[in-house]
């Protein structure tokens, strides 16, 4: 048995103790916004934050994480950074399929929270790790530095939009 | 894959041929899409020859005719008016007041709700879709709620393809007449209630944001009050389509209806699918191809906690949980044997081989044959292969299955969800009225999920279970057992006058096909697969005689091949467009000024490679030692592209990509934040490939397994990428395959403008781009790009200005 702090809340799961966090995030706590890509940090799918820094959640077994707090894409957008990041995703329009977005975010969260302006290579180094099949990278470069200097990087605006996808 | 017929039929002609007239600038009537003509001449595209010409008569319904999916029977398209059908899935879809049409739903409490007829994989196409219905329909982007369609061929078909399928870059061609219409139907027929209601002229109300008005009497209802009573009346026999200069919403670089939920992580993807008591499973499939199960011994699997079945199928073995990580720690630990089966000795070696002997031994099929070879000339030749691709998609494959006495149930993001519906018929023996499919979110697509094979399986591993189960592939799995491209083989020549100018060029395509297997009633009759010679068969230049064949080589049994993002264009493009740099340099001609000869009876095209050229500046200044830029110019999917890429080869033979410059012609652009997403992604898609991706075979498996040996290009290997867009009022074209099937051309000619080094296999062979073996005595470069190294690949946007 194990407890743990995810998202503000006290978690009591009854797994193995080799486990990755992700599956029992995915499977056990019933939070599927963190995603299964590889299963061996190849490709950033599963990020998750370990007490605000990012981790791969699908090689990071259960019994290791402890009492730290784990933060997921559920709720990144209640920390300072995680806010920025998702508005300037959605000001750029950074998203295609989505799948690896919710990586992608947590990833750029954690980046952003302790580099408040990153330059090109800061954002290389934090978000080299998260893979975009639909190569969405030229926008999440352009989102990390709008969210950065709250100042428009996008090669084009793009107006706010519709609501109410299934 | 392509729209049936040829390429210059696509998206020129077959829509629904009501593209608001946009040559005359005024409102276009619209009647009853099944009883009219398409391709209504709008396009007055010089190079049409009377053939051509003939072919654009063809209906879509003819054309769906043609290709009829693989169910034997011929689906109508989709219409903007009611259908049979639509009564009975308006019923199912909440029983909604008013319902006109297969895609639109307006709710008693106004709720506009609008059902898509393709999948969103993340091409943007609920976006544009809904952009299409809501400019007719005159409401706001903001009050729209958007549905996944259920399966249903008659209601929801792409008149491009026959079936209801979501693939070949047909979604906004196929359905850029269509929708519009429906948006129209509805409106009119909303309008016409309240006119009713207040007894005026249906043409002195207007209709902004879901509310009609009458301006003169100040009076105004909602199309919520309006829904029952437009409900009630009669489907106008015409509609009035909006002038393109009154457009509200198309052509807007508006945000994705899908993005909110998605930067939350509140999507709901296939694998993300919860069903009460259900159970996790993962399989493992034998690992060559053809190869079957003999047995297992699970006595290690059934001692792990939360372990609780192991299931056999012929050529498989499952391990079903209470969660993902038992059922995988139960597959890790099974001991299974595998009959290898046949191809337990193939390698890439040996179909490498077989190909080239092939194209020597086999019957050609001519695709395409103009003038005659001339008896003299210089000649030019060259072999060019491409390897085996596998999908990757970031969402493994996966499948939710819950099969009862009386009815089968799938949850599963699929590119063809009446395909799945008639395979788990036949798989369950329930009829297809007793498959309910729900569709999901697609975390990409690129063609894997215009397959079934996994959900096949999925259901062949429920119905022995009285659970529902989720069959989660991993992604060892989901690259082994990919459907892979095709593997191609070509013989391209050309014969040059005394200028350097082609006056003949020949090429000779050797390859598997797709469209055999998939869809084999649209082969050509001759047996040719029209996917697997475009864009080499129809060139942008003006080149008087060429001879254009393929030659059919299937892959050893077992060994499937499938559409793969881009699939003929991306082949052939590289072949061809390679080539046109080596004619130009055996001519001692720039790439740039060869290719503008031959474009001079092809406007379109030359203003787009003059365009590229003019935004990298081109020849402006010398570049540094081993840059180089490479032109790649084509004409797919209906589109018409040029791209210039600037790279950079380490003495050490890394390929570090500077800079991309797009020039695209996609005519009308829907979201032009879609087109640019679209050309940024499929060039990344393109690049990826090019560099890195290759699947080979050693002892009748696939070799690679995971994102470490078959790569995908990362942030920071990806250049800044530049599209400029000509403006047009021509219909759409496709674009989700343009920039995948552009790429490795432009990549490859700037590797040998670079190094003089000539690229003819893909992926790219970085040994030997290496300058000398002095070079190899430094370390490479660890970060391409970054301040410590100093090399500063990526040029930023800064020094653009």
């Amino acid at each position: 048995m194990f407890v743990l702090h995810v998202n503000g809340e006290q978690r009591a799961v009854d797994v193995p103790a080799d486990m990755p966090l992700l599956w029992v995030l995915r499977d056990i706590v019933g939070l599927t916004g963190t995603k299964f890509g590889c299963g061996v940090a190849q490709c950033g799918a599963c990020t998750v934050h370990l007490d605000g820094q990012a981790v791969r959640s699908c090689v990071l077994p259960v019994s290791a994480v402890g009492d730290k707090a784990i933060t997921t894409i559920e709720a990144v957008g209640k920390t300072p950074s995680g806010h920025k990041i998702q508005q300037a995703w959605l000001d750029v329009d950074v998203v295609q399929c989505g799948y690896c977005q919710s990586g992608q975010i947590m990833s750029a969260a954690a980046l952003l929270a302790r580099t408040s302006s990153p330059t090109d290579a800061d954002i290389d180094a934090a978000m080299s790790g998260n893979i975009c099949r639909c190569g969405t990278y030229v926008r999440i470069r352009a989102a990390i530095k709008q969210a950065a200097t709250g100042k428009s990087d996008a090669l084009q605006t793009i107006a706010p939009g519709a609501a109410g996808a299934p | 894959m392509r729209a049936r017929g040829t390429t210059p039929i696509l998206g020129r002609g077959i829509h629904s041929g009501n593209d608001g007239g946009s040559d005359s600038g005024s409102h276009s009537e619209v009647g009853n899409s099944n009883s009219k003509e398409n391709g209504n001449g709008s396009h007055n595209d010089s190079e049409v020859d009377v053939v051509r010409r003939n072919a654009l008569k063809l209906s879509g319904l003819t054309i769906a005719f043609l290709w009829t999916g693989t169910r034997g029977t011929a689906s109508a398209a989709i219409n903007a008016r009611r259908q049979p059908g639509d009564a009975a899935a308006a019923v199912a879809d909440g029983n909604p007041p008013f319902a006109p049409n297969a895609f639109v739903r307006v709710d008693a409490d106004g709720s506009v709700r609008l059902v898509m007829p393709n999948v969103e994989m993340g091409q943007g196409i609920y976006t544009g879709a809904c952009m299409m219905l809501a400019e007719e329909l005159d409401v706001g982007m903001d009050q729209i709620k958007v549905e996944h369609a259920p399966p249903n061929e008659e209601l929801y078909s792409m008149p491009l393809l026959g079936g209801q399928i979501t693939g070949g870059s047909t979604s906004t061609r196929g359905h850029w007449g269509v929708l519009r219409e429906a948006g129209a139907v509805a409106r009119s027929m909303l309008v016409a209630a309240a006119a009713e209601r207040w007894h005026v002229d249906p043409a002195t109300c207007t209709v902004s944001r879901g509310v009609v008005t009458h301006q003169s009497s100040k009076r105004s209802l909602g199309f919520g009050a309006l829904a029952k009573s437009a409900g009630a009346l009669p489907t106008p026999a015409k509609v009035t389509l909006k002038d393109p200069k009154a457009f509200a919403l198309i052509g807007k670089p508006l945000r994705r209806v899908d993005s909110a939920d998605k930067v939350k992580g509140a999507t709901q993807f296939g694998i993300d699918v919860h069903v009460p008591g259900m159970k996790i499973a993962t399989v493992k499939a034998c690992p060559t191809f053809g190869g079957r199960l003999v047995g297992i011994n699970d006595k290690r699997t059934r001692a792990i906690p939360g372990v609780i079945a192991v299931i056999q199928l012929d050529s498989a073995v499952a391990v079903v949980g209470e969660h993902f990580w038992a059922a995988k720690q139960g597959l890790e630990a099974l001991d299974i044997e595998w009959d290898l089966g046949d191809n337990a000795t193939l390698s890439t070696a040996k179909l490498r081989e077989a190909l080239a002997d092939k194209s020597q031994s086999g019957t050609p099929i001519v695709a395409r044959e103009a003038g005659k070879k001339p008896t003299d000339g210089k000649l030019v030749e060259a072999v060019y292969q491409s390897p085996m691709l596998a999908h990757a998609t970031m969402e493994p494959l996966n499948t939710t299955v819950w099969v009862t006495a009386d009815k089968c149930q799938i949850w599963v993001g699929t590119q063809v969800p009446t395909r799945c519906v008639a395979v788990a018929a036949k798989i369950t023996g329930l009829p297809e009225d007793k498959i309910e499919l729900h569709n999901q979110y697609l975390g990409g697509g690129f063609g894997r999920r215009l397959e079934t094979d996994s959900v096949e399986q999925a259901v062949n591993l429920a119905k022995q279970v009285s659970y529902p189960i989720k069959v989660i592939w991993t992604r060892e799995e989901d690259i082994r057992h990919d459907i892979v491209r095709p593997m191609y083989y070509d013989r391209i020549s050309a014969l040059l006058d005394s200028n350097g100018r082609p006056i003949w060029y020949g090429d000779r395509v050797t390859g598997g096909t797709v469209l055999g297997r998939w869809a084999p009633m649209a082969m050509e009759k001759n047996g040719l697969d029209s996917d697997a010679v475009e864009c080499v068969a129809e060139v942008p230049y003006d080149i008087p005689n060429l001879k254009v064949e393929w030659v059919r080589h299937d892959m050893p049994e077992g060994l499937i091949v499938g559409w793969w993002r881009g699939v003929g264009p991306t082949h052939n493009l590289f072949v061809v467009e390679s080539f046109m740099d080596e004619l130009a340099h055996t001519a001692g001609k720039d790439p740039l000024e060869y290719r503008r000869a031959l474009l001079q009876k092809n406007p379109r095209s030359l203003a787009l490679l003059n365009l590229a050229a003019e935004k990298i500046g081109w020849s402006s200044k010398p570049l540094p030692a081993r840059v180089g830029r490479g032109i790649a110019l084509g004409e797919p999917f209906g589109s018409r592209v040029c791209v210039i890429v600037e790279a950079e080869v380490t003495p050490q033979g890394e390929v570090l990509l500077r800079r991309a410059v797009v020039a695209l012609d996609c005519g009308i652009a829907i979201n032009p934040s879609s087109v640019e997403a679209q050309v940024q992604g499929g060039l990344v898609f393109g690049l990826s490939a090019a560099l890195y991706s290759g699947i080979t075979v050693k002892h009748g498996a696939i070799e690679q397994s995971n994102f470490h040996d078959y790569r995908s290009l990362r942030i920071n290997e990806t250049p800044l990428i530049e599209l400029h867009c000509i403006a047009s009022d021509q219909p759409p074209g496709g674009l989700g395959e343009v920039g995948t099937a552009i790429a490795a051309p432009a990549l490859g000619n700037a590797i040998f403008a670079a190094t003089g080094v000539r690229l003819r296999s893909l992926p790219v062979d970085r040994a030997s781009l290496v300058q000398n073996s002095e070079a190899l005595k430094t370390v490479v470069a660890e970060n391409v790009g970054g301040e410590e190294t100093g090399q500063g690949a990526r040029v930023s946007r800064g020094e653009l200005a």
